[in-house]
Order: structure tokens, then C-alpha cells, then sequence
């Protein structure tokens, strides 16, 4: 038996600002919290008054990155279908599960269409058997209602919550950029921003006739926040996420055609930029999440619109939560509620809190260490960050993964 | 030229400091005397152009002009390729067919190739916007761009204000009306940001499928029924209406743009008795513009923008280059 205790450490826990104490680990496992005195015989580490918060639970990350996730704090994530190869199928959930294990846990979505295209039913069942803890319908939404209708309550059927890509393709097809001065300005292509809370209305009635559990991946505009608070005060199975780029950045960033700041849903105008910090607070917002999605050269080095979306936000994740803290938009408790207790909850794990009996997926963080993010300098695959030269403070300085420091 | 032009010309500082831009990437940021000092020096450059014993100007003997075309052009890069001649430059065309561009790196490698040839100023069209600032990051020498996707055409714009100027002498207070696709057209930014920075009213028109709400963030009364836009204008600017529009997607038919939104005696009656009609080009006769109209001497300035289109440019290429020529006040 392999005994840890962490002690003297702020402890990161739900509804209370962080308090000193310990943690004590057996087998990988929380057996004791908050303030104990851990026994003699075992090993011991003086966190130095730093907080010690469950590890992050990143929903929906596009590619398996090591050392980007480590360098953020996060201990799991879930991992996009879109591949390559579409996660369509129980053998490629049962390799993708395997690919960061031991010192990472991969949560591979399952593609909720075969080849995600939309229109048949992929073997979700066999999939869950295989590890799947959620279905996602990637990086595009499903257009055909009655395919997702019938996937709603297939997967819901299963006890599967299904994760979902919001915005009306036939508002969107063509478009990078939401619509306003900037697109205007810059020439881009653009769709209207209703394009989103058109496709969260299609999908919150198909869940109030199915019962069936979703989670809007990415929520980014005032009506869609407006919708989704309603359905919940409805008491439907409705929870959303976001990442801090849409909390943070409004379509200003895309001034000179910054490709960084390429993402789907594209950064929206500062009204609804606005909108997304009081879901925030007020907990309409379930999930933080980085969208990690890390692309090179050739995939950003081009003109906007030939440019593909996506950012590495792993790395970033973390301080950028810390900065919402500090802001005072959220609790410290609340922030970890995000980023990782409502993220176990929607893949059933027994992780993302501080408390016996759940693993022991654990960073230690100073949240004061003044640092500049540096697009040349990443940890990740890629430096397509939109955060590039900002200063940040707080990082984490170890992580656990199930008991064993992975960093 | 009015007392109040002459006045804004005659207020544009002396030397580099007149325009200190190294790129012409577009006519938004640029101030009112930088565009009043290019059309000045293109003034010059239609008068060496109308020279029949000598149109050629020994300016920029010696340098290398490369027009880089990753778009179909035919008259704007004619255009360049003249107004580079007429200076003296050694000008070469580089036609890239869209199918033969990879995109990806190819871009960029296109852009360090031009690059590593030493040219002295490279003339740049391409299908997405921003996509010739992307290459001007990349090269040491000045870029100017001949239309990039929807964003700017800065040349047109600036070719359109010549144009407008030497018709009816000032810009600033005239209506001008611009009419058709707005929403996809580059050509229409740039007048935009052109003839509302030289202080003229402008006025925007076309089906609302066309004419995006955010032109008021340009200063430019937004109408849907044309003429509501050319009532009292002075200038009345029809802008082509690609094929690709006509299929049924923006508007239901060809036929029915002309009956609703194609300029037509009728129309232009409701502009001031002497008002200019313009389009820049290749028109589409019996869907933007009547045939009547478009050959009217007294009317149309449409052959007339071609002819600013090479003094415009010449006057561009000369303004750019003169920091590497060495030229007294720009070294």
C-alpha cells in the first residue's frame, strides 16, 4: 500500500473559499481531507500554503497533447470524434482510451453519426461498452432534426449524455466570422449570431419531448444564454459550456486578420462577449473548457478565411480561470466547479473533487507566478494561441495523476 | 479644382511626411490630404498619358515591378502592367490560375519567392481578404494591392475620386450613390472609405440580401429601393453583379434585378440633371446598366475611369517606390 499526504495546502473545495489543510492518498485514492494529521510512516509533501484544486476535466479537446495538458493542470480530457479517423467505431474509443494512460486519462467521445456525417446512427452502444462516456456530434451540429431527434433519445437511452455543436448550418455555411462592423471591415465572410441560439432552440425542444440529456459545447451569444437559463429554470437536462477566448476576447481580436483568432463559434461582438461573463456568474455556464485544437503553419499561416478555426487553450486553460477569479467574475470554488467537478459529473467519473473515495487527480497551484503567454513558446503541439503576449499570473506546479506526480 | 480643394491639396506636408505608408493596402486609416496628395500626383500622370509623341516617364527606370495575380483580371492588370511601363519599370506578369495554388504554405513561399527576386514593388490580387496584408508582412519591398476577396480595392477607389474630382471639381458635399452588391464587393468598401474620408455623402443601394446594415458604420445612408439612393445625387455608381449572385441565391433573376435595381433613363432622372454615371467594370449591359446610359458622352464616365485607372496607378507606384529611389525628401 502506497500512502501520500499533501498538507499545508489551501484546499480547493465546493462552496467555501480554500482553506489550509491536508489531503491523504491511498492506492490512488482520497482517503482522508481537509484538517487531518496524516500519520507518521507516510511520505509527505509541504505544499507551502499553495492551492491544491482536483485536477481539470477538459471537455472536448481535438487532439491527445501531453505535454500541453500537463503544463495546463489538466488530468483528463475528453477527446473530440472528428479524428482523424472519426471515432465512430468501439476499436478506435478503446485505442484513443488508451493513448495517454497512465499519466493522462483520454475520454474519447463517440461520434454520435457514422463518419460524423450526419446522418446515420454510429454504433453508440457498442462504443459506450468499449469506454465512451458521451456522444458528441464534433465540430459540426447535426442539420437534420429528425437524425438528431432520434439520437437524443438513442444515446439518452443508454443513460449517454449528447454533446453538441450549436449553430444553424444554413446560416453558417460559408461564413468565419459573426456578423458586424469587423467582418464587414475586414471582408469576411460572415453569419448572424442568432445562427446559434436558432440551433439551441431546435435542440431544447427535441430534449423536453425526449428527456434526453445534452450539453451545448460551446455556448458564445445573449440568446442562447437567454434560452438555456430558461429550459434550466424548466428543470431540463440542459448544461453548456465555454471557453475563456469567448469570455475574454470579442471579434476585435480578429483586426489584421489575426488567424489565432480563428475559432467555431467565431469570437463574438462585445454585447454578447458581455452576456457570456454573467452566465458565468450566475451559473448558467456549467462547463470552462479550452477547446484545445493545436494547428501549425499550414493550417494558420494563410489568409482568414482559408485559415482553419481552432486554438491551443490547454496551456492557458488554467491561468485564464485564475484571471476570472481575480477579476472577482467567479469563486475559486466556483472556477474548479467548472472545470472539473461538472465535467466528471457529465462523464460519470469519480474525479474533479476533493473529497474520499475519488481519485486522486490533483494539482498543486501558485496562483501568483507572473508569467506572459508566448504563441513561440508553448507547451502545446502548436502556439496558435489568440492570448499571444498577454501576461497572466498562475500556473500549476504539480500534478497527480491518480496518486502519482506526473508533474 | 475649387478653392476648398485646392486648399485641402495645398495643406499636405512637404516630403515623405505627405505619405508615409509603405504599403497601399487599402484606402481605410489613410487621411483626407494622403488621398488628395496621390490624386494631385496622378493629375500629372494623365497628362504624360495623353501625349501622343511621348507617354513615357524614365521614374522608375531600372526597377522591378511584378503584378501578382492569384485572381482572373484583365483590365487591372493591364493597367498596372501599363502604368509600370509608362514609368520605365521592367514589369513582369505572374498569372497564378486559382487551381494551381495549393493553398497552404504556397502563399507565403509565392510571397518569399518575390521576394528573394529583389523586386521593388509587387502589385498583388488574390481571392481572400487579407490575403495580400499577409504577403506585404513578408516582403521588403511595397505592396499594393489590386482588390483582395470582399475587403478593398484601393486603387478603384482611388481612380473613382480622380475620376469624380476632374468631373465636377471638388468631392467633398457631393451625393453619391453606389448600387448593386455591396455585400461582396470590394470595390464597394473602398469608395466607401474613399469618398466619405474626402467628405462626400454617400449613399448605398441594392436588394437588403446585398447591402449589409453594417455600411453605417461607414458613414453611408443605407437605402433598398435605388431610387430613394439616387434621388439628387451627383455621382451614380452601378457595381457589377457577378454571375455567381444571379443563380437564384441573393436575388431571384438577372431579369428582375434589371427591373428593380438596374439604372435606366427613368432612374437617372431622379439624379441632378448633370450627374455622373459610373461603374467600374466589366458591365454587365442590360442587368446593372442600360446600354443608352453607359454610352452617353455627357453621362457616363465609365471609359474615363480607365483612363485615371493607369495615371492612378502610376502615381501609386511612383509615390511608393521613391524611398528606395533615393528620391530628394523620401530616402
Amino acid at each position: 500500500m502506497t500512502m501520500l499526504a499533501i498538507v499545508n495546502a489551501r484546499l480547493v473545495r465546493c462552496n467555501a473559499e480554500p482553506q489550509i489543510g491536508a489531503v491523504l492518498i491511498q492506492d490512488g485514492v482520497i482517503t482522508d481531507v481537509g484538517a487531518i494529521n496524516p500519520p507518521s510512516e507516510c511520505e509527505t509533501i509541504d505544499a507551502g500554503a499553495k492551492l491544491l484544486a482536483p485536477g481539470i476535466i477538459d471537455i472536448g479537446v481535438f487532439a491527445t497533447d501531453r505535454a500541453a495538458f500537463h503544463f495546463g493542470g489538466i488530468t483528463r480530457a475528453a477527446l473530440m470524434p472528428d479524428g482523424p479517423p472519426v471515432l465512430d467505431d468501439p476499436g478506435l474509443i478503446e485505442r484513443s482510451a488508451k493513448a495517454g494512460k497512465p499519466d493522462l486519462w483520454i475520454h474519447p467521445l463517440a461520434a454520435a453519426t457514422q463518419g460524423l456525417a450526419g446522418h446515420e446512427l454510429a454504433e453508440i452502444g457498442l462504443m459506450q461498452q468499449a469506454g465512451a462516456r458521451a456522444v458528441s456530434t464534433g465540430r459540426a451540429g447535426i442539420s437534420d432534426a429528425g437524425v438528431m431527434a432520434r439520437l437524443l433519445a438513442y444515446a439518452g437511452g443508454l443513460g449517454l449524455t449528447t454533446i453538441v455543436h450549436s449553430e444553424d448550418e444554413g446560416l453558417t455555411r460559408g461564413a468565419v466570422a459573426t456578423d458586424g462592423e469587423m467582418a464587414m471591415r475586414l471582408g469576411l465572410p460572415a453569419a448572424p449570431a442568432c445562427a446559434e441560439a436558432m440551433a439551441v432552440a431546435r435542440d431544447l425542444a427535441l430534449v423536453e419531448i425526449t428527456g434526453a440529456p445534452i450539453h451545448f459545447r460551446q455556448i458564445t451569444t445573449t440568446a442562447a444564454f437567454n434560452l438555456i437559463r430558461d429550459a434550466k429554470a424548466e428543470g431540463l437536462p440542459v448544461t453548456c459550456g465555454i471557453t475563456p477566448a469567448h469570455l475574454l476576447l470579442s471579434d476585435i481580436a480578429l483586426g489584421e486578420w489575426r488567424t489565432f483568432a480563428r475559432l467555431s463559434p467565431p469570437l463574438r461582438q462585445e454585447s454578447d462577449r458581455q452576456a457570456a461573463l454573467a452566465a458565468l456568474a450566475d451559473g448558467t455556464i456549467d462547463v470552462l473548457a479550452s477547446g484545445h485544437d493545436p494547428r501549425g503553419p499550414e493550417d494558420k499561416r494563410l489568409p482568414f478565411a482559408d485559415a482553419a478555426p481552432g486554438m491551443a487553450g490547454a496551456g492557458t486553460l488554467l491561468t485564464l480561470g485564475l484571471g476570472l477569479v481575480r477579476d472577482g467574475t467567479i469563486s475559486m470554488a466556483r472556477l474548479f466547479t467548472l472545470l472539473a467537478g461538472n465535467p466528471a459529473k457529465l462523464l460519470g467519473v469519480n474525479a474533479g473533487a476533493l473529497n474520499v473515495g475519488r481519485e486522486a487527480d490533483l494539482i498543486l497551484i501558485d496562483p501568483d507566478t507572473p508569467w506572459q503567454i508566448d504563441a513561440q513558446a508553448m507547451s502545446a503541439r502548436a502556439g496558435n494561441t489568440p492570448f499571444d503576449g498577454l501576461p497572466v499570473q498562475g500556473r500549476a506546479i504539480g500534478v497527480w495523476k491518480g496518486g502519482t506526480r506526473v508533474a | 479644382m475649387t478653392s476648398s480643394d485646392a486648399s485641402a491639396a495645398s495643406r499636405y506636408p512637404m516630403g515623405s511626411a505627405a505619405f508615409p505608408h509603405r504599403h497601399l493596402l487599402g484606402l481605410a486609416g489613410l487621411q483626407p490630404w494622403e488621398i488628395a496628395f496621390l490624386l494631385d500626383e496622378a493629375e500629372r500622370w494623365v497628362e504624360v498619358g495623353r501625349n501622343v509623341l511621348a507617354k513615357k516617364s524614365d521614374a522608375l527606370s531600372g526597377l522591378t515591378l511584378i503584378n501578382a495575380f492569384f485572381e482572373n483580371s484583365t483590365r487591372t492588370l493591364l493597367s498596372f502592367e501599363i502604368a509600370g511601363k509608362r514609368l520605365g519599370a521592367d514589369v513582369v506578369n505572374m498569372a497564378v490560375a486559382r487551381s494551381s495554388v495549393k493553398k497552404g504554405e504556397t502563399l507565403i513561399d509565392t510571397a518569399v519567392t518575390l521576394n528573394a527576386m529583389r523586386a521593388d514593388a509587387i502589385v498583388i490580387r488574390h481571392q481572400s481578404s487579407g490575403a495580400v496584408a499577409l504577403i506585404a508582412d513578408k516582403v521588403d519591398c511595397p505592396v499594393l494591392n489590386a482588390g483582395d476577396g470582399w475587403h478593398e480595392h484601393p486603387t478603384q477607389g482611388l481612380l473613382d475620386a480622380l475620376t469624380i474630382r476632374r468631373r465636377k471639381g471638388h468631392i467633398d458635399g457631393l451625393k453619391i450613390a453606389i448600387c448593386g452588391d455591396i455585400c461582396h464587393s470590394r470595390v464597394a468598401r473602398s469608395n466607401m472609405i474613399g469618398l466619405a474620408t474626402m467628405g462626400a455623402e454617400v449613399r448605398v443601394a441594392g436588394p437588403a440580401t446585398l447591402v449589409p446594415l453594417e455600411v453605417e458604420s461607414y458613414s453611408a445612408q443605407r437605402f433598398t429601393r435605388i431610387e430613394d439612393a439616387i434621388d439628387g445625387a451627383d455621382v451614380v455608381m452601378m457595381l457589377r453583379l457577378q454571375n455567381e449572385r444571379m443563380a437564384g441565391g441573393y436575388i431571384p433573376s438577372a431579369r428582375e434585378f434589371h427591373a428593380l435595381y438596374g439604372l435606366n433613363a427613368e432612374r437617372l432622372a431622379l439624379a441632378k440633371p448633370d450627374a455622373l454615371v459610373m461603374h467600374p467594370g466589366p458591365m454587365n449591359r442590360g442587368v446593372e446598366i442600360d446600354s443608352a446610359i453607359a454610352d452617353d458622352p455627357l453621362r457616363s464616365a465609365i471609359t474615363e475611369q480607365v483612363e485615371m485607372g493607369v495615371a492612378v496607378r502610376m502615381a501609386c507606384l511612383d509615390v511608393l517606390t521613391r524611398a528606395r529611389r533615393g528620391v530628394e525628401g523620401w530616402a
